[in-house]
């Protein structure tokens, strides 16, 4: 196979552009993409900050490496979650953070679960009766938002690629989320407590992604987040790759189908919802509940375990 | 052909010469979700693998946590 660009051998074939790359362009495919999703929805402006949500993973770090490149003061922040042994999976995925950024030189921040809120993903999770990458998801959320207001930047990236939006977008239609379709967007607009949320990386599959951290020499943490092991969400990428693999560039039909054409149909549905955003009396965060979900699970989490009933105890013994 | 394959981390030895698409196919894989890497470079699907050959057959599905747009 030849590189559709330059006619050297190819590397990497990528069927839903009927194309084929050598190294030299599919490194330049890769970021003009990025370039693209971040020119055409207007993600970040020239002389913003960005700050990078980094996980240890290829799309967070091979995102970071590409707006650097592309010129843009982009720092990254990692959040530790507590996630396996020592030296387990949280540790490994904070060592391929670290060595990226000393590598590139560019600052890395961190924020640690248990050493900073006293809970970890897999025990929190449990005493808040939450899934696991639902409290996971939450507190992403909400620390990225909050480092990146207390340290002033204009934007949040995060690496999700077209697979990711592509597996959201199924699982939100399969049961018709209206609400999460109207809010599902490649771009977040700021304000109201809020910062701006981007993700650059929508016009890349994560088999590009896996294949740019190869090419350009990025290690990355190769392994599933064991907590993550059978999730709906991985349920839905199986499906639509097993689509895509009889039907190349079907994911992307279906998610900037959705963007050019369904996705304004559910906006007011997400716009009146923010109207009844207000402060946190805790943390000071915009929510639409009494006290934020953040604060919510983060009481929940790190309470001490409900004393039982003495009747329900004896019941357990006996059985 | 020495093949690694990962989660969980495993070995298989496949007689060649056969096509990196061959091999996918052979082990019920989808192309969609999968590399082919021979030493530190990625190998596409015409390539012929012969006896001799390692190559990494590496996943590149990740499905953690998922961030739904929501307010905090």
């Amino acid at each position: 196979v030849k590189c559709r660009r330059c006619r050297e051998p190819a590397i990497i074939e990528i069927r839903r552009h009927n194309a084929a790359f050598c190294t030299e362009c599919f490194v330049r495919h890769c970021r003009d993409q990025v370039a693209k999703a971040i020119h055409d929805f207007d993600m970040v402006q020239p002389g913003e900050r960005v700050l990078v949500a980094v996980s240890g993973g290829k799309d967070s770090l091979g995102l970071w490496d590409m707006l650097l490149d592309l010129g843009y003061e982009a720092d990254g922040l990692y959040l530790g979650l507590g996630i396996g042994e020592p030296d387990g999976y949280s540790d490994t995925s904070a060592a391929f953070a670290r060595a990226f950024a000393q590598r590139r030189g560019a600052p890395l921040r961190t924020i640690d679960l248990p050493t900073d809120y006293g809970y970890d993903i897999p025990a929190g999770s449990a005493a808040a009766r939450r899934a696991p990458c639902s409290a996971c998801g939450l507190s992403k959320r909400h620390l990225f938002n909050t480092a990146a207001l207390e340290g002033d930047y204009q934007a949040v990236a995060t690496g999700h690629n077209l697979d990711d939006e592509a597996a959201v977008l199924f699982g939100n239609v399969l049961r018709w989320n209206t609400d999460y379709l109207g809010r599902q967007l490649p771009v977040l607009p700021g304000g109201r407590g809020f910062v701006r949320k981007v993700k650059p990386l929508v016009r890349l599959g994560e088999r590009e992604m896996a294949a740019y951290c190869v090419v350009r020499g990025i290690d990355y943490i190769v392994e599933e987040c064991p907590m993550a092991v059978g999730n709906k969400h991985l349920g839905y990428k199986e499906a639509l790759n097993a689509i895509e693999d009889q039907s190349p560039g079907s994911k992307q039909a279906f998610y900037f189908g959705f963007l050019d054409r369904a996705s304004a149909h559910f906006r007011p549905e997400a716009v009146a919802e923010q109207a009844g955003l207000h402060p946190c009396p805790t943390c000071g965060s915009p929510t639409t509940s009494e006290v934020c979900a953040f604060c919510s699970l983060v009481t929940r989490a790190t309470a001490a375990p409900d004393p039982q009933p003495v009747r329900m105890a004896r019941a357990r013994r006996r059985s | 052909v020495k093949v690694l394959l990962r989660n969980p981390r495993r070995e298989l030895d496949i007689d060649g010469p056969l096509r990196v698409q061959v091999l996918i196919q052979r082990l019920g894989l989808n192309r969609e979700s999968v590399l082919v890497i021979r030493g530190d470079t990625l190998v596409p699907g015409d390539v012929v693998l012969d006896d001799g050959d390692t190559v990494e057959i590496r996943p590149v599905i990740s499905g953690g946590a998922v961030e739904l747009p929501g307010t905090p």
